[in-house]
């Protein structure tokens, strides 16, 4: 990483604070999976932060994500209030949801976030569609789609790829490539090192990026929208990153290589990120005090989430269609 | 009054429709210039254009997935799956998509998606091409279901759907497109949820679904011949269903005989007759009867001919439930 950033300081510290709130969003909600709290499941994105980051900051607040059950750092990075998402992870009825989706379902339209999904693959085409209606209400918006290595062996990932280049739509795929698909590696679930390759088969622009460096996620992700809006989509980037040590805070998550699973501690984002802002000529209280604002924030949003009502029972047949 | 065939009377609501809603978009395969595998799409292509008559490639799941990326986005789409058969390719787009995203996401999208898919049971296309498999989507909340058995219906309930804001699957019978029945110049809508009487009686109450309501129609002529009144009535949807509809015939008749293709087990038959169990078993003289398909994989050439129901066997079914 170069010492003279391309990007002001205020576009590092913002890069800076969003992460910082998705990891200690993340930690508490581990905490609370803990406690009891979160029924279900839940899956952190601690050490892939710098994606959705990245990635979110080079998008308006119009602009559309779409992304998958480990969807938390996404719905923040869009700009998403961590009290209701947070509410949204305990079922209440204050979350985004109503309570409804929990911690794999998260969206909030008026942010642009149309839905985090828990069929793997299964939004893609959902986000090619939304960005069909951009091109074909000629408005200058652009769609993210996030997924990860698991879903890029999924048909509807090729089907998307195929269908979003032929109609040349303002999509931009992001794949979080952390390794693992729970527990199967890379090595024994890909043909090529590279899931980039498989968009430059279909003609489209794809780029590898370390997922870990959140400058890079951003210039990448910068370019990206600005060819996606001039009409020169779909674009492809795909985010090398290594995952937390367990698919979710409900699977045991056994790695044969217990060296393996702490793997992501030696290449977190954030630290590196926070070195490269010190040694950049960030003051440290600067960064003390975005923390410190994280961890007020979080905290409130725990203490909201936690005081808020469950959905009623009787409320179980509303919603379920339209009219 | 004239008279329009059930496929005319298809294309006319979809051409209304897309005359009144600049929107709405038409997705499938051979949608385009062929105008549909069975000719339902005749002539859109050369008023709306291939922007909005949208010929895509094979592939019914993110087919699906567009078009429900589409409906999230306001703008309302029609997809064409050629056979019933080619739903299970698209199955989890259907039921775990379309049907869930407004009940899990607290009501923040709408999903103004309608799925066309015709039933082929009665032409020898064999086991892949042969499938009646309304059921399996009535099992999941969150759809609803048109299963029309005539042009004037088929017009009026479409028009219904493509009004709402609810995902609908809308089952046409490849058999019945041909056949004619009067449909009003004027505009009309038919509400989901309401049963028709197609024949009054007082002695039987056959229930009786798309390709099997000709059946029904000629066994209960036949009936009459021999002094037994037979009432048909045809549900039209299956999500809502009429089941105060069907109980308020069962109650005049005192019993019921349900008809339909699709196999014995697990078909809509037995779901009905279950729930007039649970409101009118008390007014039953009889028990209920089902005529069905068989439960056998369909096999090709004039052998479908043993395995859906006619109305012979229709006919001795009616005898003996009098008796």
């Amino acid at each position: 990483m170069s010492a003279k950033s391309p990007l002001s300081p205020e576009e590092l510290l913002h890069l800076y604070r969003k992460m910082v709130q998705i990891r200690v969003f993340e930690e508490q909600a581990i905490e609370l999976f803990g406690k009891g709290l979160i029924t279900g499941t839940t899956h952190p994105c601690i050490g892939q932060e710098a994606i959705s980051v990245g990635v979110c900051a080079a998008l308006g607040r119009e602009d559309q994500v779409l992304a998958t059950y480990r969807g938390h750092g996404a719905a923040l990075a869009k700009g998403c209030s961590p009290a209701t998402i947070m509410a949204e992870l305990l079922t209440r009825t204050t979350g985004c949801c109503k309570g409804r989706g929990g911690s794999m379902h998260l969206c909030d339209t008026a942010q642009g976030f149309l839905g985090t999904n828990a069929i793997v693959a299964a939004h893609i085409p959902l986000a090619g569609g939304v960005a069909l209606s951009n091109k074909l209400r000629k408005k200058p918006l652009v769609t993210a789609c996030f997924f990860g290595d698991g879903a890029s062996c999924e048909g509807e990932f090729f089907e998307t790829l195929n269908m979003a280049a032929l109609w040349k739509v303002p999509l931009i795929f992001v794949c979080e490539n952390n390794g693992y698909a729970i527990s199967v590696p890379t090595n024994l679930s890909q043909a090529t090192p590279d899931i980039a390759d498989r968009a430059r088969g279909f003609g489209m622009t794809s780029v590898v990026v370390d997922g870990n460096d959140v400058v890079a996620v951003h210039l990448a992700a910068r370019a990206a929208v600005e060819e996606a809006r001039h009409g020169r989509g779909p674009i492809f980037l795909e985010c090398k990153t290594v995952r937390w040590e367990r698919h979710s805070a409900f699977s045991a998550g056994r790695y044969e290589d217990p060296e393996e699973a702490q793997k992501w501690k030696r290449v977190d984002p954030l630290p590196r990120f926070r070195e490269m802002l010190l040694s950049s000529g960030t003051a440290a209280a600067q960064l003390a005090k975005v923390d410190q604002d994280c961890q007020e924030e979080i905290a409130a949003a725990v203490a909201f989430a936690v005081q808020s009502p469950s959905p009623d029972a009787a409320s179980l047949y509303e919603g379920i269609f339209v009219e | 009054m004239r008279t329009l065939s059930m496929r005319d009377a298809l294309n006319e609501a979809l051409r209304e429709e897309m005359r009144n809603q600049p929107e709405l978009t038409l997705l499938g395969q051979d949608i385009g210039a062929y105008g549909g595998t069975f000719g339902v799409y005749k002539g859109l292509f050369d008023e709306f254009g291939p922007e909005r008559v949208r010929d895509g490639p094979l592939c019914e799941s993110a087919t699906v997935g567009f078009g429900i990326g589409l409906a999230i986005s306001g703008m309302r789409c029609v997809v064409e799956l050629e056979f019933m058969d080619f739903t299970t390719v698209a199955m989890d787009q259907i039921v775990n998509q379309a049907a869930k995203l407004h009940y899990f996401l607290g009501g923040q999208v709408t999903v103004p998606l309608l799925i066309r898919t015709p039933i082929v049971s009665r032409m020898g296309m064999g086991p892949q091409h042969s499938q009646s498999l309304e059921s399996w989507f009535m099992h999941v909340p969150g759809l609803k279901i048109a299963i029309p058995s005539n042009a004037y219906d088929a017009k009026g309930l479409m028009k219904t759907a493509l009004r709402g804001l609810d995902p609908v699957l809308f089952i046409e019978n490849v058999k019945l497109y041909g056949t004619s029945a009067e449909v009003p110049t004027e505009d009309y809508s038919i509400p989901f949820g309401k049963a028709r009487t197609l024949r009054e009686g007082t002695d039987v109450t056959v229930v009786a679904l798309s390709g099997t309501v000709p059946e029904a129609l000629a066994a209960a002529e036949s009936a009459a011949q021999a002094g037994i009144q037979v009432e048909v009535v045809d549900p039209r949807t299956l999500n809502p269903l009429d089941d105060a509809g069907i109980a308020a015939s069962l109650r005049k008749t005192g019993r019921l005989i349900i008809v339909h293709d699709a196999y014995r087990t697990c078909g809509v038959a037995a779901e009905i007759s279950q729930r007039m169990m649970e409101t009118a078993f008390d007014y039953l003289n009889a028990p209920i009867m089902r005529v069905t398909g068989l439960d056998v994989p369909v096999p090709s050439g004039a052998l479908y001919q043993n395995v859906v129901p006619n109305r012979e066997n229709l006919l001795q079914a009616i005898q003996s439930i009098v008796n």
